[in-house]
């Protein structure tokens, strides 16, 4: 960040930890919040959307962490993979949080869908944890030590954890939707493997903004590859049920729901367009547009159930009025705290990776 | 096949046991950063780049296994303890959602300018980052233990019945949220962390000095070793005595508000008083060695110490015993032992810190050998007092999991069969045992290679250019 510039930022960002240090609840008196809905929102709703928002923002996010780590696979030599390493370098973390965030508003604001969900897909939840486990260590073990086995295991590690995670986070929001039980199923393993194709499209975009020359080229035309690969799947996903769920027939071709997938496949040319003229930037909009599209589809299926294996609404499984006021008052006075800090962190760390940014910044 | 709520809770206090070494590490490291940073950037003498650059590698290998970690933790209150989650949701959910989007997305965020952005950012901004990832820690343990200490001492809900399920409503959020333990709880916790990292401080110090000046081994930079310990030095005797005073207050709250919990920790069977605090006890039947509910002690004790603990000075004070209460009792012996080290940890930390103190003050810091020998063996320690701390709690609050509220077994997740969480439990034993062999294999890699080299000539774009490495090993902490 250049200096001038920065000065202004500091002073906001001083203001901003400070702001964060103040306990809410402190301020508040039971009485009012106990009367209704803030100010007569429809708060149930906004929580609704808020989730999936959540939701999508960690897919979009996390996502092309996870593509950067599939990629990795093509990479051969060590300059090539350190340079993919030190692309992720200081935002993995911070994009991962919206997964913690996305746990915690569940629990939050539906704890009972928080609770059954997760007790029910119980060895899938634990798969995708061993799957961030693997992920999330493997860059920083690989920077430990520079010899080739070690660098080898762990590069290993990197891949499979980035390519599983999306996989099995893709199985459970199919087994969700669907109201499945089983570990598995065809369409919730398609699910999945859309999401992985969609992680590597964010990928691409990604390396494009974050890497020049040899690297930049090779590892960007796995774009639009992936990209095909995504809506085809995605078009595959929901052949399958049409043919299989007379039950869903008419939630899959509601209005709401085919508009998605119109806004997908002009996205998806958009995403191609971009790519062409090497307007990174815009092919990573194109990519976060295609996430959230694909959350809201499945939030859009799923309304009014929340759960519909129980058959649970949203509005049987919202918390009582005095926690959802004060989450709603949480959530929008942290929120946009929340975006400043990725603001900072990714204007810190614009443009490509400098020659010898490491993965471990020394 | 393990039964399932056995097998649950045997894999929370796995996973929660090998969680909190992390958070210890990068709560306690958080305040020195910040300090180390600080000092950098005003002074821009090489060796608080040093510590600031060598103490951040710790911390940043740290903080991923507490990350990948703590998001185990965060999905095992759904996975495993369902019933707890759904019946408890309202109270326990908001302060876990809170607790991500205020603290650990300012930390994790501000991690990455903090460990990656030191020639990319001002120095305002770097320093800015600093105090934020340190801030974000300590904010984490504020709502974590938020959520835990209102377990311990439940109040400002009402439980309502709904379609037969009986849910814990909250309607007093301010009574809930700050819970009669949660400042104790808060104190001890935070005291402990920066403790724990001081001890671990002046252990590798320690290390490295006593293998120059003993073995005569050479090592690169002992300045910087010393500066390291004396700063140790100086946090423990600040942090020590405080745990042991804040300790024994802390007993005499837990006595008042979980009098259950403290008969256990004291193997109370039988209400009574003038109740010795025991040093060393053992079961008069040799069947009850391995049992964990063995009845009959017969130990060496402080007559009349266990009343004067409860009651603040009156050795024949009345203490209720576990046949008193109508749930069975916890596993005394494992809450009976855990206090018992915890306790004989704090008084071994208060020596430790007097002990190096005073030799420092007669300015024979680097030449008493016991007193090196003694801190490298201890640097670990800090770290198992917490554990046996924490077990004290969470093991002693047991058969309840909301104290009087709701007990551990009903809030166990329904339909979880044996197999599921036994396979898991066996992975998560599997896996965190290679997690740590790791961490502790990449830990002393860092702490052997020493600190980084430091340009010096660059080092001093400091004001008037003061930087000046002292090369005697008496001169580290000049100011
Ligand atoms: C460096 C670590 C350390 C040291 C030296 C001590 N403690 Fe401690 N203790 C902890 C670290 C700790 C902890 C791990 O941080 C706990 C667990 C939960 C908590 O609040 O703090 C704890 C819990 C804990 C509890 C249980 C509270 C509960 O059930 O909620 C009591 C009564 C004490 N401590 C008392 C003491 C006394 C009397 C000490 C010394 C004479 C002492 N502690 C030294
Ligand atoms: C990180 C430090 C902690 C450690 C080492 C720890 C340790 C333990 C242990 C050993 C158990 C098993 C007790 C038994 O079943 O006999 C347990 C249970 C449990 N703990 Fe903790 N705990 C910690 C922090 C927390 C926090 C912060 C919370 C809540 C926010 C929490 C919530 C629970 C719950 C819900 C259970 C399961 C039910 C039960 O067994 O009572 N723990 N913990
Ligand atoms: C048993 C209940 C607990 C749960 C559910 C839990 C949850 C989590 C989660 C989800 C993370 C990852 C955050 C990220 O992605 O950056 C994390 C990290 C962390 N937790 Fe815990 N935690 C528990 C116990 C504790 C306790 C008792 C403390 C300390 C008082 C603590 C302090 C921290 C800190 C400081 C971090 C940041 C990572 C690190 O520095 O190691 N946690 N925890």
């Amino acid at each position: 960040m250049i200096d001038g510039a920065s000065v202004g930022a500091d002073a906001a960002i001083a203001v901003v930890a400070a702001v964060a240090a103040i306990d809410p609840t402190l301020v508040l008196q039971a009485g009012w919040l106990s009367d209704g809905p803030l100010f007569g929102l429809p708060l149930t709703e906004l929580w609704y959307a808020l989730l999936f928002f959540i939701l999508g923002t960690f897919l979009f996010l996390d996502g092309f962490d996870f593509g950067v780590g599939v990629l990795f696979a093509t990479r051969s030599t060590a300059s090539d993979r350190e340079q993919l390493l030190a692309s992720i370098g200081p935002f993995w973390d911070g994009n991962e949080v919206w997964l913690v965030v996305f746990g915690g508003a569940l629990f939050a604001a539906f704890p009972e869908v928080y609770a059954t969900l997760f007790s029910r897909h119980y060895l899938l939840m634990f798969a995708i944890l061993g799957a961030l486990i693997a992920r999330g260590l493997a860059p920083e073990m690989y920077e430990q030590r520079h010899d080739d086995a070690w660098q080898r295991w762990w590069g290993r590690a990197f891949v499979v954890g980035s390519v599983t995670a999306p996989l099995f986070l893709g199985v459970f929001a199919a087994n969700w939707l669907l109201g499945a039980t089983a570990l598995v199923s065809i369409p919730s393993v398609v699910v999945g493997l859309a999401l992985v194709a969609l992680s590597t499209t964010g990928g691409a975009a990604f390396l494009g903004l974050k890497t020049r020359g040899r690297v930049q080229r090779e590892t960007t035309v796995y774009g639009p590859r992936a990209l095909l690969a995504y809506l085809a799947l995605v078009v595959l996903a929901v052949g399958f049920l049409l043919a299989t769920r007379p039950a869903l027939r008419s939630d899959l071709l509601s209005p709401a729901v085919l508009g998605l997938l119109g806004a997908s496949v002009a996205l998806g040319g958009a995403y191609v367009a971009a790519m062409r003229r090497e307007s990174y930037v815009g092919a990573l909009a194109a990519t976060a547009g295609l996430t959230y599209g694909l959350v809201a589809l499945i939030a859009t299926v799923l309304y009014p159930v929340i759960d519909p294996v129980t058959g649970l609404t949203v509005a049987d499984a919202i918390v009582s009025t005095i926690p959802l006021n004060l989450m709603s008052i949480g959530a929008a006075l942290l929120l946009p705290l929340v975006f400043t800090y990725f603001v900072v962190l990714y204007s810190a760390f614009w443009g490509p990776v400098e020659e010898g940014d490491g993965y471990a910044g020394e | 096949m393990i039964e399932p709520a056995l097998a649950s809770r045997l894999q929370f206090a796995l996973t929660t046991i090998v969680h909190i070494i992390f958070p210890v590490m990068s709560m306690g490291l958080a305040p020195f950063l910040i300090y180390f940073t600080w000092k950098d950037i005003r002074t821009g003498k090489p060796v608080y780049e040093q510590l600031r650059r060598f103490w951040t590698k710790i911390f940043a290998v740290s903080f991923v296994v507490g990350t990948v970690t703590g998001i185990v933790l965060e999905f095992e209150f759904g996975t495993n303890f369902a019933a707890f989650s759904t019946a408890a949701g309202e109270l326990f959910g908001g302060p876990l959602a809170v607790e991500g989007m205020m603290a650990f997305m300012l930390e994790a965020t501000f991690l990455g300018v903090f460990v990656f952005g030191r020639e990319r950012v001002s120095d305002a901004l770097y320093m800015v980052s600093a105090v934020a990832v340190g801030l974000g820690t300590w904010l984490s343990a504020v709502w974590i233990l938020i959520a835990n200490s209102w377990m311990q001492t439940p109040r400002g809900y009402e439980l309502v019945v709904e379609d037969g399920q009986t849910l814990i409503s909250l309607v007093d959020p301010i009574a809930a949220y700050a819970n009669p333990r949660f400042p104790w709880m808060f104190v001890h916790m935070q005291n402990a962390a920066v403790l724990s990292v001081a001890l671990f401080m002046a252990g590798v110090a320690a290390y490295h000095l006593f293998r120059h000046y003993h073995w005569e081994y050479p090592v690169e930079h002992p300045e910087f070793w010393e500066t390291t310990l004396k700063i140790a030095v100086v946090v423990l005797l600040l942090t020590a005595p405080f745990q042991v005073v804040h300790g024994d207050a802390y007993a005499r709250h837990v006595a008042e508000t979980q009098p259950q919990k403290f008969a256990a920790m004291e193997a109370v069977w039988e209400t009574d008083s003038y109740v010795p605090e025991y040093i060393f006890a053992v079961p008069t039947d040799l069947d009850d060695l391995l049992n964990p509910r063995a009845k009959e002690i017969f130990g060496l004790g402080v007559p009349g110490g266990a009343s004067w603990l409860v009651s603040g000075g009156d050795p024949t004070a009345e203490i209720t015993g576990l046949n008193e209460f109508d749930t069975q009792p916890p596993p005394v012996a494992i809450v009976f032992w855990s206090f018992r080290i915890m306790v004989a940890l704090g008084f071994w930390f208060v020596l430790l810190a007097f002990w190096a103190g005073y030799r420092w003050w007669r300015g024979q810091l680097l030449e008493d050998d016991l007193l090196h020998k003694s801190l490298m063996a201890s640097s670990l320690l800090g770290i198992l007092a917490v554990e046996v701390g924490w077990i004290v709690t969470e093991v002693g609050r047991q058969p309840w999991v909301i104290q009087g509220v709701m007990k551990t077994r009903d809030g166990v997740s329904p339909g979880l069969t044996g197999f599921e969480a036994t396979l898991t439990l066996v992975g998560f034993g599997v896996v965190y045992l290679g997690l740590l062999s790791l961490y502790t294999y990449v830990v002393a890699r860092i702490v052997r290679a020493g600190p980084p080299a430091v340009d010096e000539s660059t080092a001093d774009s400091a004001p008037n250019g003061a930087s000046q490495q002292p090369s005697t090993p008496s001169g580290g902490n000049d100011d």
